[in-house]
């Protein structure tokens, strides 16, 4: 059956431009996107699968705490910043860095905030891949899932009262539509018309729990109905199909007509964590099966089709990145960690009393101790 | 008598309860099939199938909600928030529902919820990881709050709070969960709650803890032995109701106090005791109490040894106490 970018078969049918190889599907229009653009987000995803890969196996060697990779997920990284201005915001979940880099994200900030070091934009007070990055709209990413829900509606709402055109996108999973947060952030956004999109990454899992055990609706996207807004489900792994439906949620945002939820089906086929093993509760042939829909080769079939995709390209923006990794983390891994009276900073605007007197203890006991730094081990 | 870590011995009490009483349910984010993030529920599914380990949305306030009204209609849930730096989203229904509900019925509506919840740093978890919010909830008039810091005590005292009539956060130490391990009876056996446990006897000085900084106390007390300060260590088990006996008839004898817990300082569980102490036992003390506390910052990553109270630093306390003339 013919699927055409403006009529999905049903509602309930992810919308797709392109096929697994990267055909266009029958009758579906891509997005009007420059030739350098397409080779850029090609190269974006690119940058996400092998950083990734690369910091996995830092942290399999120890030399890294604690990671998260996106592994057949980075289309919904590029194709939720890709239609935005600088100006608008993310408020990001812990799985999209590639949004983060498209913005100007640097490489070394990235790892450097994994190390929690002295050049962490975090001033290493996160774990590993908890960044925030206010030059670039980046928000301060948490922990507990969906907090920042009710947080991008209220940016979203914000900029709409100072009549400005931004619009707020917020990322979370699946999981995180069971949060109170969710419901509270999607009701405020529809009532007030906040310029908010809703992009939920729906990947199957929230660590061991499946999409089946955090709604009994046939689909996530089913959820907006209920709150005023439309809900449109996207194939996640299809790139061009993301950049179309955000194009019609941020103009929609832009026109002042109030926000959109949008479900990419997707699917994480790595753990949840570096300390997640997911061996233990889920079969280990399903990640196969998405592997024949990986985005990245499928939008590598698309630019193909366009002429604009050849191996000794490919291997030539491989080898860059993996160069301009191994410089970032070579950079990263010389800093030295925050020096220990920052532990005090930003608890306030100003130190008060017995924060001060708390510092001045730490600083003695430093001193004490010859000032060698003893306590925390790098 | 076999030898248990922390995680193995609370398996062990869930599975005890769980096997002697119907009504005891488990549940919570990832408890199920995948055993908990940590272990802890392990083999409970496969023993006691989905409608008794129970794997729930990711929704705190759900859980919690839930499980006070599963209490209500008369089950015995155990529900498991998978860290305590994400138990905030179901405050209000700890705080204004489970604690308040056998009060503002007029006795009629206990709520028997035993909340399960690992806390602490130590783990380069950082701020999201690493909490230790017992003072929120010794706070709370209508809950128990029990944090063991042993495997032999955390399986006695978890059947205890499971067979009690009130709600309890029961709190374990995450640092300490495999480190600390011990001879764990098998079968059955309770550790009563509201008793502390003296486990350095001394005179020179008091040294109050709970959970995984009492092991950091043992070794500022035996630190401590070799400079001279003979250190009297108590391990308080239960946070509230306090075993205040125990520690004044401690003071009584050392006259000096050094309070030790990782949660900040200000407003933290050791204000409380400090106050107790200074109440019932001044004329006995021949010092200024000391505090041992995290700093009042929020919990970093980096420098959580910096944050967390180390050996050196209890150990200078003491000193200070026990100098003081």
């Amino acid at each position: 059956m013919a699927v055409t970018a403006k009529q999905p078969v049903s509602p309930d049918e992810p919308f797709s431009i392109l096929d697994d190889n990267g055909h266009l599907l029958p009758g579906a229009v891509a997005p009007p996107i420059p030739d350098a653009d397409l080779k850029r987000l090609y190269r974006g995803l690119l940058l996400v699968r092998i950083m990734d890969d690369r910091m996995l196996r830092l942290q399999r060697q120890g030399r890294l705490g604690f990671y998260m990779t996106s592994t057949g997920e980075e289309a919904t990284h590029l194709g939720g910043v890709y239609p935005l201005t600088l100006d608008d915001w993310i408020f990001p979940s812990y799985r999209e860095p590639g949004a983060a880099f498209w913005r100007g994200y640097t490489l070394k900030e990235f790892i450097c905030q994994l190390f929690g070091n002295a050049e962490d934009l975090v001033k290493g007070r996160q774990m590993p891949v908890h960044h925030a990055c206010r030059r670039i709209n980046y928000v301060s990413i948490s922990s507990p899932v969906g907090t920042q829900i009710p947080q991008a509606v209220g940016a979203g709402w914000a900029a709409k009262i100072s009549k400005k055109s931004d619009v707020a996108l917020v990322y979370f999973g699946e999981g995180a539509t069971s949060t109170g947060q969710f419901h509270v952030g999607m009701n405020f956004a529809g009532v007030y018309k906040a310029p908010t999109i809703f992009f939920c990454r729906n990947n199957g899992w929230a660590i061991s729990t499946s999409r089946d055990r955090q709604t009994a609706a046939k689909t996530f996207a089913a959820k907006a109905i209920g709150y005023g807004m439309p809900g449109i489900r996207v194939d996640g792994n299809d790139l061009l199909a993301i950049i179309s439906v955000m194009n019609t949620a941020v103009q929609r945002a832009r026109d002042g007509e109030g926000p959109t939820m949008i479900e990419a089906v997707t699917y994480r086929r790595g753990g949840h964590s570096s300390s997640d093993d997911p061996s233990v509760y889920r079969d280990p042939n399903e990640p196969k099966k998405w592997e024949p829909r990986d985005p990245i080769t499928r939008f590598k079939g698309y630019l193909e089709t366009k002429g604009l995709w050849t191996e000794a390209w490919d291997t030539q923006i491989r080898d860059e990145i993996n160069a301009e990794i191994s410089e970032a983390l070579k950079a990263a891994e010389s800093v030295g960690p925050p020096a220990p009276d920052t532990l005090f900073d930003d608890v306030f605007a100003d130190l008060p009393w017995h924060l001060a007197e708390q510092k001045q203890q730490l600083l003695d006991e430093i001193a004490a101790a010859g000032g060698v730094r003893k306590l925390s081990a790098h | 008598m076999p030898v248990m870590n922390i995680i193995q011995a609370v398996n062990d009490a869930l599975r005890i309860e769980m096997r002697r009483d119907q009504r005891v349910v488990v549940l919570g984010e990832d408890v199920g099939k995948f055993g908990g993030v940590f272990r802890a529920t392990s083999g409970l599914f496969e023993e006691f199938g989905p409608d008794r380990v129970i794997d729930t949305p990711l929704a705190e306030a759900g859980i919690i909600g839930s499980a006070v009204g599963m209490a209500l209609y008369g089950l015995r849930p155990v529900p498991e928030i998978q860290f305590a730096d994400f138990i905030y989203p179901a405050y209000d229904q700890i705080v204004n529902e489970l604690a308040k509900f056998r009060y503002r019925s007029g006795g009629q509506y206990p709520a028997p919820v035993v909340i399960r919840t690992p806390y602490g740093g130590g783990i380069r978890g950082g701020h999201y990881h690493s909490q230790s919010p017992e003072a929120y909830f010794v706070h709370t008039p209508g809950l128990k709050v029990v944090i063991p810091s042993n495997p032999y005590d955390a399986k006695g005292l978890l059947l205890s709070a499971m067979r009690g009539e009130d709600p309890v956060i029961f709190m374990e130490p995450k640092r300490v969960y495999r480190a600390a391990r011990g001879e764990v009876p098998e079968g059955d056996y309770t550790v009563p709650l509201g008793q502390a446990k003296i486990v350095r006897e001394g005179k020179g000085i008091t040294v109050l803890a709970y959970g995984a900084m009492l092991h950091t106390v043992i070794e500022a007390a035996a630190k401590a032995a070799e400079a001279g300060i003979d250190a009297e260590v108590i391990d308080l088990r239960t946070l509230l109701p306090l075993d205040l006996e125990t520690v004044l008839t401690s003071v009584r004898k050392t006259g000096r106090v050094c309070i030790v817990h990782e949660a900040p300082r200000t407003c933290g569980y050791g204000a409380e005791l400090a106050a107790l102490i200074a109440e019932k036992a001044l004329t006995s003390l021949e010092a200024p109490i000391e505090r041992v506390a995290g700093f009042d910052t929020p919990f970093p990553y980096t420098l959580e040894n910096e944050y967390l109270p180390s050996p050196e630093r209890v150990m200078a306390s003491m000193r200070r106490a026990v100098e003081f003339q």
